[in-house]
Parts: structure tokens; sequence; C-alpha cells
């Protein structure tokens, strides 16, 4: 019996066929990588919880307000954005142990030993209802810039690498060193505006 | 004159196909706001797309303009949105996650960069009440002063 050849599909159309699909996927996806500024809330106030007027040393505290025109009031005197990084870092760090700025603490961080640091700073943002998204994220950004930069200065004086090279354990210590302390008051109206 | 063979063409396209379908992800949502994303330098990359639902602020597009007015809305998933909703948006989106993965949704912010913080405010508050903690303002990468 004579064998019957298979007839080949034909797959001159397979190119069409593909090149639709690319060009569906082309229009209906979004190359975007969603980047953004991390926070964390604290949690909403319970109704019976009374707000604590928390006895808070004044040489601990960093108020940075902003107005509606955006403008800044950082401890009580006008300053510009750029400056906000660096005096923030020289409040959190406070080399000198000046008497103004926090107070440090000595204790024993696991991993790092003993450490003297200002574990009770706190930075308070307050901003007004007609203040700029920008302007406050500007702030916010500044802050946080603050925060990794000296946590990045930690770890390559300490270890001599960079802090995102270190392992997760000696992260965690290096944020007990530096910890995040950004509250945030309610929304007020500070002159101007409505 | 033969004709040039054409038998690889559909590998090669099939290849640019699963390119672009790696590299890419599918839109969210149709924006109705426009927004103008702020700038920032310290910016995180939001992990896993599924813990992540997102809040739009701006203002109205042209053509929503006519029904919802120029003033700063709010767009959750396709449609605008109010404050009040907010809370319910949010319980709603957790309870559809899996257990173990509830308190680790994030809600990104994503409002223009002209918006007032008054707004901004009110939908913090609302997400605080909402105990959806775990926040992340959209901003695009600053790449001068």
């Amino acid at each position: 019996m004579a064998k019957r050849k298979i007839p080949e599909i034909n797959a001159s159309s397979m190119a069409d066929i593909s090149f639709l699909l690319l060009i569906f996927f082309l229009v209906s996806t979004s190359m975007s990588v969603d980047k953004g500024l991390s926070r964390r809330l604290p949690p909403p106030l319970q109704p019976n919880q009374k707000v604590e007027d928390m006895d808070i040393n004044k040489r601990n505290i960093f108020v940075v307000k902003i107005n509606s025109m955006n403008q800044l009031l950082v401890q009580g005197k006008e300053l510009d954005i750029k400056q906000l990084r660096a005096k923030t870092k020289e409040f959190i760090d406070n080399k000198a142990n000046d008497p103004e700025l926090p107070v440090k603490v000595a204790e024993e961080i696991e991993g790092l030993g003993l450490v003297e640091y200002t574990k009770d700073h706190v930075i308070s943002v307050q901003n007004d209802v007609d203040t700029q998204y920008q302007a406050y994220l500007e702030v916010q950004n500044e802050l946080v810039a603050a925060y990794n930069e000296l946590r990045d200065e930690y770890a390559r004086n300490r270890f001599g690498v960079s802090y995102a090279e270190l392992d997760e354990d000696m992260q965690k210590a290096i944020q007990k060193v530096y910890p995040q302390k950004i509250s945030e008051a309610e929304p007020k109206n500070y002159g101007g505006g409505k | 004159m033969p004709a040039i063979n054409t038998a690889s063409l559909p590998d090669i396209i099939f290849m640019l196909l699963f390119f672009f379908m790696s590299v890419t992800s599918l839109k969210e949502v149709t924006y109705k706001v426009r927004i103008t994303p702020p700038e920032a330098t310290e910016l995180v990359k939001l992990e896993k797309k599924s813990l992540v639902r997102y809040i739009y602020v701006g203002t109205p597009t042209e053509e929503y303009r006519k029904a919802f007015g120029s003033e700063t809305r709010i767009q959750l998933d396709d449609a605008f949105a109010d404050v009040a909703q907010l809370e319910d948006y949010v319980v709603r989106e957790r309870s559809a996650m899996s257990e173990d993965e509830q308190n680790l949704m994030t809600i990104s912010i994503k409002a223009d960069k002209d918006t007032k913080m008054g707004i901004i405010a009110d939908i913090k508050q609302a997400l605080r009440r909402a105990y959806a903690l775990k926040i992340s303002y959209a901003a695009v990468q600053r790449t001068s002063y």
C-alpha cells in the first residue's frame, strides 16, 4: 500500500496571529513600575481613649510646620526645604551631645553592643489643609532621607559596607539605633486660606 | 527570485510577545482623574501587586468635567467615590483577601501633586479607621533638584 502523505498544516497565518496577540498585549498593558514613599499610619484612637498629654521633654521634639503657602517653619525658624535634611540629621544624631538637642541614652543593642542614641526623639510634622501635596511629600521625603542617610553612615562607619548590603538582623539593629519616629498631627488651619 | 523563508517569523514574534507579557502588567484601571505624580527620592518599589489597592486622587479629566466638576475627586477602581465610601471599600477589599495576607495589604495613594492636603488628611483618617495602616504615597523618582 502506498504511504499516504500527511498534508502539512499551513502555518503561514501563524505570524499574523502572533502579531495580533503582540499588539493586543502592547495596548492593554502598561510598563510602569509602581514606586512610592512607604509610610505607616498610627492606629486609630479608641473612642474612650483620652489623648494623653505625653510628657515629652521639649528638647526631644523636632517640629516641622508647613503652611498653606508651602513654607516651612522648623523649630520656630523659617527654613528652606533643601536644608531640612541636614537639620534633621543634626537633630536625630546629636553628635556633640548638645543640651538643646534630644537626650542621648546609652543602651545595649543586640549585635551592636552599647550604643548611645537619641532614643526618645520625635519628629512632628504639622501641615495646613491647603498645603500642596507635593510640598508635604517633599518634607516626608527629606525626613525619610535623613534617617536613611544616618543608617547608611552608621553602617559604613561600623562595618564598612552600606546599609543595603547588611543582612536583615543587622539592619534591624541599626533601625533600633535610628528608629523612625515621625508623628503627624491632625491638619490645622494656620493662617492664610479660609 | 526565491521568496524569503518566513518560517521562523512566528517564533520571532512569539518571543517578542512573551517578552512584553513578562515585563508589563495589565492596566489596573482607566484613569478618570488627572494625576501628575509628585517627585521624591526615597522611593520603595511596591512588591506583590496582588496586595496593593489603589486610591486615585485628582481633578476629573475633560470628559468628566461636566458631570463631576473640576474639584479634586477620589477614584476607587473604576468609579468616582466619596471619602465616606473609602472605609467600606478598604474593609471589603481586605475581606476578599486570604486571611494570612490581610495584614500585608498596602494602600497606594496616587494623588496629583497639586492636591490640597485637606483631602489627603481625610483619606488618611478614613484609612486609620479601617485599620489599613500600611500606605505608600505613589511618586516618581526625582532626577534633579
